[in-house]
């Protein structure tokens, strides 16, 4: 054995390390696309906040079934635009897993999605009572600082800089619970925004140079 | 000084059995199928190595079933622990004493 297999050997050992212990497919294209979505989503919410507002002045006044009809739409637009970014999410990643031929359902996505879900599901839930008690003013907090949170806590199962969006998507709605508002611009900004910025950098820190190598 | 080479475990020659032991060390148990995924290796091959790890005392072995379909887990004992990281600190040991 010489120095070059020796080395050959620690490396070796340090990606089976890696690879055993994170999930590192997850692409900066899923991100840039769960942005995407967002941004659409949000300004279809706009829209059609506006022509609600309208209504309203047109009317003079206030009117139960308007609110109702909008409280409907908005949360079947919250659903779809969720289906729409993980589709998407997922389609991206599973195409850079084939792509670095590692496999997409193992030990380590799992435990991405695990702890994912836990902050997930608890703020799905804790939302849900909030609509029930027609709290809906805090929504779009709640919906930010449960997402950083899920986001923070699955960080240690990928690449770590997806801690530093979770982060950001804590303080978004920790700000937005006291300007509360202003929920659909700290909406756009932490689903949006946040999202689109971090994909680019994902893409061009880990990504870029695998594509120039195998082009 | 000591001799660089002395602390080299015979055992780790094998990259499947070093292989199985980083996985060890980083997770706290690995399934038979999550070893044999990541380390793309046919069953009876890894079986046979995990039996060695396992006569050493390196490995723990827990039988348990998921549903009917039996499901094997191997964590990592504390002799294991120290055997691999005393077989890294040579191998970076040996780097430095060739430079």
């Amino acid at each position: 054995m010489n120095e070059q297999q020796h080395l050959q050997t620690l490396s070796d050992i340090k990606r089976i390390m890696e690879r055993s212990s994170r999930f590192i497919s997850l692409s900066g294209l899923s991100g840039i696309w769960a942005g995407l979505s967002g941004l659409g989503g949000a300004w279809i919410a706009c829209s059609w906040l506006n022509s609600y507002y309208a209504a309203w002045e047109a009317r003079g006044g206030y009117s139960d079934a308007d609110y109702a009809t909008l409280r409907m739409r908005l949360m079947l637009l919250a659903a779809s635009v969720l289906l729409v970014a993980l589709a998407g999410g997922a389609y991206f990643t599973w195409r850079r897993a084939r792509r670095n031929g590692l496999p997409i359902w193992d030990a380590t996505s799992r435990k991405v999605l695990v702890n994912i879900c836990i902050p997930l599901v608890t703020g799905g839930l804790f939302i849900l009572g909030l609509i029930y008690n027609n709290q809906v003013s805090l929504i779009a907090p709640s919906c930010l600082v449960f997402y950083g949170l899920a986001l923070v806590n699955a960080s240690k199962y990928t690449l770590t800089d997806i801690r530093y969006l979770g982060l950001a998507e804590i303080v978004l709605g920790i700000l937005n619970i006291f300007l509360v508002r202003r929920g659909i611009y700290f909406w756009t900004l932490g689903f949006g925004v946040l999202h689109i910025i971090y994909g680019m950098v994902m893409w061009w820190k880990y990504e870029r140079k695998t594509r120039e190598i195998m082009n | 000084m000591n001799n660089p080479i002395g602390n080299l475990n015979k055992l780790f020659d094998s990259r499947i059995r070093l292989g199985v032991m980083s996985v060890l060390m980083v997770n706290e148990e690995a399934s038979f199928n999550d070893l044999k995924q990541l380390l793309e290796v046919t069953d009876g091959n890894l079986a046979s190595h995990l039996n060695t790890l396992e006569e050493n005392g390196f490995l723990k072995v827990h039988k348990g079933f998921v549903g009917r379909k039996t499901n094997t887990t191997y964590s990592i004992t504390k002799a294991g622990e120290k055997a691999f990281k005393s077989h890294l600190a040579a191998l970076e040991n040996m780097i430095r004493f060739m430079q």
